[in-house]
């Protein structure tokens, strides 16, 4: 069976404003019913991606497809996708039931049918009796589901999403993320989502581009990135990572060891190609990658031990951490804490053994992120 | 103790207020009501009674010329309304940083001058001697001096020139609170230019609409100078009647119940404006 | 539309024209008049007879200029009485109105601050004959009970300023009460807790923040009563301010004197309406 046609495709497109080229040589293809996050922080170009998708911006070159036609100069009322604006943009001068068969309206379509289909819409959304209430009268997480039933009434062969969650309170962002992911399979929409906020992307999507200066750094899945990071950017901005500086000793394989400024050998994997001795490499280990231990067996074994003195004790719950002074390299070392009871009487002062694995240990040529 | 001491010093900052509304407002506007409601019956005589309105109703002169000036103030108004909205907009939502606050002064700068020059430039524009006369005369489209002035079109030109700026002002203020995303949605949902005009920037721009709207008809009704200056003696226009009531024929009963009609009806349309959009005075006028 | 939306060359350019014409429109006779307080003819209009000082600096008739005017210069001198007595009355009067709604809370303030709005609502000319009736009727009444004159009940300065006053304070008030609902109050109890006493919080604190708006609202006053006819010309007496004037004249005929009056009135706004703006646009 041939592969579907992709429903959003970007080929190598480009946008400068002015001489600042804002996204550089972007290519992608989101397949059908996906939920596609584009993940980077701010001022990486994602916005200016979305909204060339969405017809507000004209790419500078390359070509950009919805189900294999191209959209260059189709201005954005005859693109099949629509978008949730980052403020929603709900109309406050017309109740929801006129929000959402707005588009409708627009369409000519006969006065029952609009009526119908907005009914229909808000049924799936989980708020059929809200159709006469004025926008202000809804709450946060009513908007949200109100902005993308007012897209999903078109049935747009894409949404497209500008950091809807970015303006509700944490408790409500935790959990419209569920909510947007279980509305994304029950309309079985494709979906392009942006943000800055990496449990969102992580959350959410099937499929996570993680885009820094205008280019997209790597394209996976939320796992992928996370335990296979390909680049010291997404290594760093994905998930917490302690970070060190080396210089490569000696290379066989994927297996290295470098050295620290302090003199600690370090084993690690290279996560990329191309690197060789005497290159300067960044390394990083995430903290739920650290072995903690009161004494020193357990962690002999590994190939990164060493000791040190606890600094502080973040305390948070499930993800409390614990910031350890290392002696070896004499970096704060930030270690998970884990919730086995073991490490309830851990106090400041305390002498500790950690240790890594050097499968977790990825080190990238330095200098890159 | 403070609370006391806090109620003497508002009741000292309500002094100045009220002097200020009774004894300017207020009682002048009962006093030319009283005054409105004398009969002359004889030298020094007076007696209460509506005379000077029925003289109003009983006279066509004089209601013809209230209904003119009311007719040409809405016409006036939506002049000013249809001409201005188009550059509001462009202000507002198609010009950004620098270039937008320039426009906009260069929108207020016109109305910092007096009115009496802005009507005398039109003036010299437009009179028989004046420029574009010469100009049609120049190019050969007329023979002889044409006269622009003393007619009705010429009270208009100057009525929605002298009352532009309290229009665009509002609109361009309004219009700039809507934010371009909901434009760019309307968009996006595939509303085409008129649509979303008509369904989402002209009701946004409604508080703006009304509010320029009352104040440039308040404005026209009663404006004096342009239509005396432009119009010319025979204007018509309701303001001049009171003008002659009081200082030529030194009939104050007669004036005061003109006043007082003119009034009425200002109020009446303030009133209605903002009842039939849902505004209230304090919204619309205290920004 | 707006710049993020696609659209035709040929809709950007109709924008364009459209709001080149309207600002041509705008321009249009205000440069007139400028231009003919140059024209070296005895009247302003065409034909263009070359360039002259003479309606500014003239000093024979019929040429005579405008600082050779007596009637005019004393006239602005008028003006300028009345408008300075204008501005210190609104911005007193405004300041306090605006302490009194931004700060307190009583019985009745919801209408008190409508009615404090009416007189923008209220023709100039109607305010005028008002003021006029009622004033007349108050001389009137007290010189049959005391037998003595008051002049200053009959039409003249003090009932111009008074008469210009009673709607310009409103704007005075508006403009002092925008500024003064931007301050920080925990400023005021910053300097109550450093030991000042409540004059001296807002003496020291308030009143300085509120400078800004309060001389805006003064230049405000002073272009307003500047430039105000309706309501002047029914309170005028025997000293006219400069529209006033200005009035006369031109029904009398126009010569290039009024346009340069005109132009120097035209400087002399600008420049007082940009020192508003500067005054308002300043930020804390």
């Amino acid at each position: 069976m041939a592969e579907a046609t992709a429903d959003l495709e970007c080929r190598g497109i480009n946008k400068d404003f002015g001489t600042f080229r804002a996204v550089n040589d972007v290519s992608f293809a989101v397949p059908p019913g996906t939920f596609f996050s584009i993940l980077g922080p701010s001022g990486c170009g994602k916005t200016t991606l979305l909204r060339m998708a969405a017809g507000f911006l004209e790419p500078t070159s390359g070509d950009l497809l919805i189900k294999g036609r191209s959209m260059l100069n189709v201005p954005p009322n005859k693109r099949p996708v629509s978008m949730v604006f980052q403020h929603l943009a709900l109309f406050p001068m017309m109740d929801v039931a006129a929000n959402i068969g707005f588009g409708l309206r627009r369409r000519g379509e006969p006065r029952e049918d609009i009526a119908r289909k907005v009914d229909a819409v808000l049924a799936r959304v989980g708020l059929p009796d809200v159709g006469s209430r004025r926008i202000e009268q809804l709450s946060g997480g009513q908007k949200q589901r109100i902005a993308i039933a007012r897209c999903m009434v078109l049935e747009p062969d894409v949404l497209l999403l500008d950091e809807p969650l970015g303006a509700l309170d944490l408790k409500l962002r935790e959990h419209m993320k569920v909510e947007l992911k279980q509305l994304q399979s029950e309309f079985n929409t494709t979906f392009v989502y942006i943000t800055h906020d990496q449990s969102e992307a992580l959350v959410m999507s099937d499929q996570i581009a993680v885009m820094n200066h205008g280019v997209f750094e790597q394209v996976g899945g939320a796992r992928e990135l996370y335990y296979d990071p390909k680049t010291a950017f997404v290594a760093g901005f994905v998930g917490d990572s302690n970070r060190f500086s080396g210089t490569i000793e000696s290379i066989r394989g994927g297996k290295l060891k470098a050295r620290t400024p302090s003199g600690f050998a370090m084993t690690g994997t290279s996560a990329a190609d191309g690197l060789s001795k005497g290159d300067s490499v960044d390394i990083f280990v995430r903290p739920e990658a650290v072995r903690l231990a009161l004494s020193k067996p357990p962690v002999s074994k590994l190939a990164n031990a060493t000791a040190g003195t606890v600094d502080s004790i973040l305390f948070n719950g499930a993800n409390s951490r614990v910031l350890v002074r290392d002696e070896a390299t004499k970096n704060e070392i930030d270690v998970a804490i884990p919730q086995t009871g073991e490490f309830a009487g851990l106090k400041r002062g305390d002498k500790v053994y950690i240790g890594w694995d050097a499968d977790q240990t990825r080190c990238f040529a330095a200098g890159k992120s | 103790m403070t609370g006391d001491r806090s109620r003497l010093t508002m009741i000292l900052l309500m002094a100045p207020l009220l002097i200020w509304l009774t004894a300017l407002i207020f009682i002048p506007h009962a006093e030319m009501f009283l005054v409105s409601m004398r009969e002359k019956v004889g030298v020094r005589q007076y007696e209460f009674g509506f005379a000077n309105y029925a003289t109003f109703f009983n006279e066509p002169l004089y209601w013809n010329t209230f209904v003119r000036t009311a007719l040409m103030s809405v016409a006036a108004t939506a002049l000013t309304l249809v001409i201005g909205f188009p550059v509001a907009y462009y202000i507002a939502k198609m010009t950004r940083g620098r270039s937008k606050t320039i426009l906009f002064l260069l929108c207020l700068i016109p109305f910092w001058v007096s009115e009496l020059v802005r009507t005398y430039g039109w003036m010299i524009l437009l009179r028989e001697s004046g420029l574009f006369s010469g100009l049609l005369q120049y190019v050969g489209l007329a023979s002889q001096p044409i006269e622009f002035l003393y007619n009705d079109a010429a009270i208009m030109v100057g009525l929605v020139y002298t009352s532009m700026l309290f229009m665009v002002v509002p609109l361009v203020t309004t219009l700039d609170s809507l934010d371009d995303s909901m434009i760019e949605a309307g968009y996006d949902l595939g509303g085409t230019g008129v649509s979303i005009w008509r369904e989402i920037v002209i009701p946004h721009a409604m508080p703006g609409i009304v509010s320029g709207c009352i104040v440039v008809f308040m404005l026209s009704l009663g404006n004096y100078l342009t239509p005396i200056l432009l119009g010319g003696k025979d204007s018509l226009w309701f303001t001049g009647l009171i003008y002659t009531q009081f200082i030529t024929r030194f009939n104050w009963e007669q004036g005061a119940a003109f006043g007082f009609l003119l009034l009425a009806l200002s109020s009446f349309i303030v009133w209605a404006g903002l009842k039939l959009s849902g505004q209230t005075l304090s919204r619309t006028m205290g920004r | 539309m707006i710049p993020t939306i696609p659209q035709k060359p040929l809709h950007v350019w109709v924008w364009r024209a459209y709001v080149t014409a309207f600002f041509v429109y705008l321009a249009l006779p205000l440069t007139v008049v400028c231009v003919f307080a140059f024209n070296d003819s005895l009247f302003p209009s065409l034909p263009w007879q070359g360039f002259t000082w003479d309606w500014f600096f003239g000093t024979e008739q019929p040429r005579l200029g405008v600082f050779n005017e007596r009637p005019i210069m004393r006239s602005i001198g008028t003006s300028a009485f009345v408008a300075v007595w204008v501005a210190v009355l609104s911005v007193a009067v405004g300041t306090c109105n605006a302490f009194l709604f931004e700060r307190y809370d009583f019985r009745f303030k919801a209408l008190l601050y409508v009615l404090m709005l009416l007189p923008l609502v209220i023709p100039g000319i109607i305010l005028g004959i008002s003021i006029l009736v009622a004033s007349n009727f108050l001389a009137n009444t007290l010189e049959d009970a005391t037998g003595l004159w008051f002049d200053n009940l009959r039409p003249g300065l003090p009932l111009v300023i008074l008469g210009q006053f009673s709607f310009i304070a409103t704007f005075a008030t508006l403009v002092i009460s925008a500024r003064l609902q931007k301050f920080d109050r925990s400023l005021e109890e910053a300097a109550l807790n450093l030991g000042a006493t409540p004059w001296g919080a807002v003496r020291t604190i308030t009143l300085p923040y509120l400078f800004p708006a309060i001389a805006g609202a003064a230049v405000v006053a002073v272009l307003m009563s500047f430039e105000n006819f309706n309501t002047t010309l029914m309170l005028v007496g025997s000293d006219a301010p400069l529209t006033i004037t200005m009035f006369d004249r031109l029904k009398e005929g126009s010569t290039p004197v009024l346009n340069a009056v005109s132009l120097l009135l035209m400087a002399a706004s600008a420049g007082l309406g940009l020192l508003s703006l500067a005054l308002q646009g300043k930020k804390a």
